[in-house]
């Protein structure tokens, strides 16, 4: 029994693997037509950015950004888990970074004590931003994929709102950017120095507990059971004596809670201040790492190594005289192809299960003596 | 069981990354062949455009023509690499890095969201010549390049003023920054000094730090529509490519006006279609700012330090494409005048 759990698994996890595997496969051939019908040559290219996007300084640039990526990647998979479509995440996680800014500017209090303040200050406001689109949820029912949206745009206009001069905002040398008041150094997070390579943001680490957290609390406690029923089916677990609603407004909180968490790296390791040119669109990239990931923390990290890797190279392309829009072809088509190529190995492995099983009644209808062995 | 291989598996993986990050492998700087030294007569510039890049019609094309022009005198080559909106602080870094890691010298960055990345990468390389454009960065090796664009502004805010038949006006900016805002403000008072009647509407596209504004035609144009439908019959856009979406919105309107930014966007050829509702453009000369920096590079004594471009050197003026503000030009003469003498002092906020 234990040999044929094995087998299943293998092929389970062959299956897995073969899907987002068919699609970055897809991707390439595409990118490579596209480059093609550009009139130059892709070979050149993938080697290019082969040896460029492994080259020690890439390897941290991809780190850092992944680490960006991973996070949004969780914040937007926690609400997959759900059946819900949590397009805030991009609004989320720019309110919190400029809040958890503005507190970061003006704390005078001890590293140790600042640095917990900012990250809590930046996931209580992500959390109550996706709060309010989870409570209309419940309450009244409005779709949250409309209430996202709507706050994003609201995100962004309460931010240009208070990022001026005379208000939140403070202007910098030069005359043309707002920023926030600048952290004190004792508020920076620590970051590793891996020399000529570059510095790594010290966040990898926060996101790595992040991604066992997801995996612990989803998969391994009730509370992840019954948020994982509610996905599946909500009059199923209604039955069963889960409060829908609840479980519906907590995920929305969750979610906003880890969106939060997206623009600390930033924040706390790279820019220390928030700014006109605060990075935007992550919680939509999040969208694409999550459905790259199927939801699975491993799989949303290997997304996001593959997103950073994607920039990182098709950046050096650019360089190289390819056309820069060589990566939105490449990360639409993977999107797409990720899409596509889940049904299709879903439905194929489906069929296989069938055809096992099938198989397998027959066998055990031939030799009934066998039978309860097996059971 | 199943978990177990999971586990294990992650452990394996974030291992070995953590291995490559940490232990082996070259950079990429020590990868690229230096092709610092090929040799090649003439300059090697290499540009960092803002978001919209080279065929914007506006902005960045401005600083294209500067370089191109330099190229075209003293020979050499031009690397152009465009910003995307999502970047981060470490891609325009990199952006910088790689073209002075590839030898080029001098380096322009066009925008002002360059300003932090170019405080880092020139102190980097000391060598290197560094250009930034709407900005200052207080190093040895960079050359801050800004513009008046208020006095330039002030003066679209006469001929604003003075054409308008409904006493209305209208000012579209692309993203709603300080940069931005000093368009604003000077036409804003250009027109009030004009004609304290005309009411001015103003509109940005979009705010804090989505730069979409800066390259959205269709934004543009529906923000010039809501403008014409209200009443306003001259309108301004400072707001780079999304700018021809305005002008394409003013021309199906009989006899309103657009005024143009940056470029002399009459003759642009992209927007020949609808150059004869083109009043003026506020014209920033940002290829001069560009061609002078490279030629100073050139003659071996780079430029550094703050350069201001002002109405008084030209930096910044009105252009007279078409002769549709040719019955005026006294009073613009006029106008300019009083500020190049410090009879008028412009406003830089709004």
């Amino acid at each position: 029994m234990k040999k044929l759990t094995s087998r299943i698994d293998k092929e389970r996890l062959l299956l897995g693997i073969a899907a987002p595997l068919l699609a970055i496969v897809a991707a390439l051939v595409v990118t490579a037509l596209v480059i093609l019908a550009t009139g130059k040559n892709p070979g050149p290219a993938f080697s290019d950015m082969l040896t460029y996007g492994f080259a020690s300084d890439s390897q941290v640039y991809i780190l850092n950004k992944a680490t960006t990526y991973y996070l949004s990647g969780v914040a937007v998979a926690v609400g997959f888990r759900m059946n819900l479509f949590n397009i805030g995440v991009d609004g989320q996680y720019r309110i919190a970074a400029f809040f958890a800014a503005v507190l970061g500017g003006a704390l005078t209090v001890p590293g140790w004590l600042a640095i917990p303040m900012i990250i809590i200050c930046a996931m209580a406001t992500g959390a109550l931003w996706a709060g309010i689109a989870g409570v209309l949820k419940v309450t009244r029912g409005v779709s949250e994929v409309i209430a996202t949206i709507m706050l994003n745009a609201i995100a962004t206009a309460v931010i240009g709102y208070l990022l001026q001069p005379g208000k939140l905002g403070e202007l910098q040398q030069g005359g043309t950017l707002v920023s926030t008041k600048p952290l004190p150094e004792s508020s920076y997070f620590f970051t590793i120095d891996t020399g000529p390579a570059g510095v790594l943001d010290g966040f990898i680490v926060v996101a790595v507990l992040v991604g066992l957290a997801y995996w612990f609390i989803l998969g391994r406690t009730r509370f992840g059971f019954d948020l994982r029923t509610v996905g599946q089916s909500e009059s199923a677990a209604s039955a069963s004596g889960v409060s829908v609603k609840k479980m519906v407004a907590t995920s929305m909180i969750i979610s906003g809670a880890v969106a939060g968490l997206i623009g600390m790296p930033t924040l706390l390791n790279e820019s220390h201040q928030y700014d006109n040119s605060f990075p935007v669109g992550i919680g939509f990239t999040g969208i694409a790492i999550a459905l790259l990931g199927r939801n699975n923390p491993i799989g949303i990290a290997l997304g996001a190594l593959l997103w950073g890797f994607l920039e990182r190279t098709t950046n050096h392309l650019e360089f190289q005289g390819y056309d820069k829009e060589i990566l939105g072809v490449i990360e639409g088509v993977i999107v797409l192809c990720v899409v596509i190529a889940y049904e299709v190995v879903r439905r194929y492995g489906l069929k296989r299960q069938q055809q096992r099983v099938g198989a397998e009644l027959a066998a055990q209808a031939a030799a009934p003596t066998k039978k309860q062995e097996v059971a | 069981m199943r978990r177990v291989a999971k586990l294990s598996a992650a452990v394996v993986a974030s291992a070995a990354l953590a291995m490559t990050a940490t232990a082996c492998g070259s950079t990429s700087s020590d990868n690229s062949s230096s092709s610092s030294s090929d040799g090649g007569k003439g300059v090697k510039i290499g540009l960092a455009y803002d978001v919209g890049g080279r065929g914007d019609r506006s902005f960045n094309d401005s600083a294209a023509r500067g370089a191109d022009k330099a190229k075209d005198e003293f020979g050499g080559s031009i690397k152009e690499l465009t910003a995307k909106t999502s970047d981060t602080e470490a891609d325009r870094e990199q952006r910088l890095s790689d073209l002075a890691d590839a030898g080029y010298n001098p380096i322009i960055a066009v925008g002002y969201a360059y300003a932090p990345s170019m405080t880092k990468v020139a102190a980097k390389y000391p060598k290197t010549s560094f250009g930034i454009v709407d900005s200052v960065v207080d190093a040895k090796n960079v050359d801050s390049i800004t513009f008046t664009e208020e006095q330039g502004s002030y003066l679209a805010g006469v001929a604003a003023a003075l054409k308008t038949k409904k006493d209305h006006v209208g000012f579209i900016g692309g993203v709603d920054v300080p940069l931005i805002k000093k368009f604003e403000a000077g036409y804003v008072q250009g027109v009030k000094d004009t004609n304290p009647k005309v009411k001015v509407d103003t509109q940005y596209l979009s705010h804090g730090s989505d730069t979409s504004g800066f390259a959205s035609p269709d934004k543009g144009k529906a923000a010039a529509k809501g403008m014409l439908d209200n009443g306003a019959d001259v309108i301004y856009s400072a707001a780079g490519s999304s700018g021809n979406g305005a002008i394409e919105a003013v021309n199906g309107v009989k006899g309103a006006w657009a005024i143009g930014v940056d470029s002399d966007q009459y003759n642009v050829p992209g927007l020949a279609k609808y150059k004869n509702s083109i009043l003026t453009s506020m014209v920033k000369n940002v290829d001069v700012g560009v061609y002078d920096f490279v030629k100073s590079v050139n003659d071996g004594k780079p430029l550094t330090g703050t350069n201001s471009y002002s109405l008084a050197k030209d930096g910044v003026s009105l252009s007279t494409s078409g002769g549709f503000i040719d019955d005026i030009q006294a009073k613009l003469d006029t106008a300019k005048k009083k500020i190049t003498d410090g009879d008028v002092k412009v406003k830089t906020t709004p």
